[in-house]
């Protein structure tokens, strides 16, 4: 039923594709990190592109990401816009992400008290360094673990990228099922990479949480 | 007020894509899309009805089972959060059968994904129940109910209002998660998208009436839960006022 020996085979290959899981994981939460900051910086400035910005994170939340990567995949070599695999499934990751993410920065903003702005203002300071020297430093922190989550969640959407043959972990073990017929060890092991990494991320998201707390 | 936004942004959804469909090239996609999209529906209404089930059994085995229970329990919620949805159908495709259990595809997507976000509803379960005032329980004690009666009369309704909100997002997580299911061979809307496009070529119609019908659902399911939200919190002291 198991094979070690094939288990053994196979792991090398696996641990390759597993370092593109992870590079896909941290260039895609990078794009969301940054956009999602960017979009929820509209939404407090510029009220008016404000609704906008809403409407699009509204749309981008409720459809799957599966056919958002299709979408960066398929429809936009239509406008000209050629992606190969990688880049264009890691946009959409981030993309997806993004929106997430700017709700959760939405949060931060308004956890910071009313009367920080309002000091600001007295202080005469322009309202760029208000955002950027006495709001963001405040709003960040409390809302690391959250992000935290996101993260992990963003991590375990990237097997999707199988879809469109992006060579990550899922779609190496594809392969090897393919050519081997032997779906049991390379499914099984890359179920427990996730799991894993999963659980040891978690683990430390919880020391930075309180790490934080305690400051 | 959200409410009717959310309702506004439906009819404007159902609204283009009848007004696309009026045009021939998009036309020819509708019937099989509709299809697709009837699939993605009864996945997702099964998946949700097992994942409730899953969540509450899971929840309550984790607060009152005794100890290889609750280890059980804990060990499910974390297996089936920890690794991902895709992973776990695959698995349960691909790697049962050489167990000799053989499972139709159908049946592999409902049980996946319906225990895949039953994991995540059994904490959302829990903590609903944990943050039930402490009072009631003293109350219940107090008025010598047994630990049944007291889940049943008292915590567990009060514990409803305050998972409905989670269980909408949760819920959406599930609609958006059903498009997995195209990739072990059902036919539902993603699969039927896939086809289409390789078939025809014509990417652009094929995706935009895809991505609307998949927000079409999504804002159907928030407006429900919103309603469910309204009646539940209703007579409440606590909970969004309507």
């Amino acid at each position: 039923m198991w094979d070690w020996t094939f288990t053994f085979e196979i792991l090398p290959v696996l641990a390759r594709a597993a370092i593109m899981t992870v590079e896909a994981t941290a260039l895609g939460f990078v794009i969301a990190a940054t956009l999602g900051l960017v979009l929820a910086s509209i939404r407090l400035a510029f009220p008016v592109a404000g609704v906008v910005v809403t409407v699009l994170v509204e749309l981008i939340r409720s459809t799957p990401l599966l056919i958002q990567i299709f979408f960066l995949y398929f429809v936009l070599p239509k406008a000209g816009i050629v992606l190969d695999a990688f880049t264009a499934g890691v946009a959409a990751i981030g993309i997806h992400y993004a929106a997430y993410c700017s709700e959760v920065y939405r949060a931060g903003f308004e956890n910071v008290p009313r009367g920080q702005w309002e000091a600001s203002i007295a202080l005469n300071l322009s309202p760029w360094n208000t955002f950027k020297d006495i709001i963001l430093p405040q709003a960040l922190p409390p809302v690391v673990p959250a992000l935290g989550n996101y993260l992990i969640a963003l991590f375990k959407e990237t097997p999707l990228l199988s879809a469109i043959a992006v060579l990550e972990l899922m779609q190496t073990a594809k392969n090897i099922g393919s050519e081997t017929f032997r779906y049991t060890e390379p499914v099984t092991l890359v179920g427990v990479f996730f799991l894993v990494m999963s659980l040891v991320s978690a683990g430390i998201i919880r020391m930075l949480e309180s790490w934080l707390q305690r400051r | 007020m959200w409410i009717r936004m959310l309702t506004a942004m439906l009819a404007g959804t159902l609204l283009l894509i009848a007004l696309l469909s009026a045009n021939a090239e998009y036309r020819l996609f509708m019937p099989g899309l509709l299809e697709g999209a009837v699939l993605t529906v009864e996945i997702t209404l099964l998946g949700a009805v097992l994942a409730v089930f899953m969540a509450l059994i899971a929840a309550l085995a984790k607060l009152y089972g005794p100890l290889p229970i609750r280890w059980l329990s804990t060990t499910y919620i974390e297996i089936f959060r920890g690794t991902s949805a895709l992973v776990q159908l695959f698995w349960l495709y691909f790697v049962l059968p050489q167990f000799g259990v053989f499972l139709d595809a159908f049946v592999v997507a409902v049980l996946a994904l319906g225990l895949n976000i039953g994991a995540y509803g059994a904490e959302v379960v829990r903590g609903a129940i944990v943050s039930v005032a402490r009072g009631q329980w003293e109350a219940s004690i107090a008025l010598n109910m047994s630990k049944a009666q007291m889940l049943r009369r008292i915590i567990l309704p009060q514990a409803f209002t305050a998972m409905i909100p989670p269980w909408g997002n949760l819920f959406i997580e599930l609609v958006k998660s059903t498009s997995l299911v195209s990739l072990i061979t059902l036919a539902d809307l993603t699969f039927k998208a896939q086809q289409m496009n390789q078939s025809t070529l014509k990417t652009v119609p094929v995706f935009t009436l895809v991505l609307l019908m998949y927000l079409a659902i999504s804002l159907t399911v928030t407006i429900g839960m919103r309603l469910l939200e309204q009646r539940a919190s209703r007579g409440l002291t606590r909970g969004r006022v309507a």
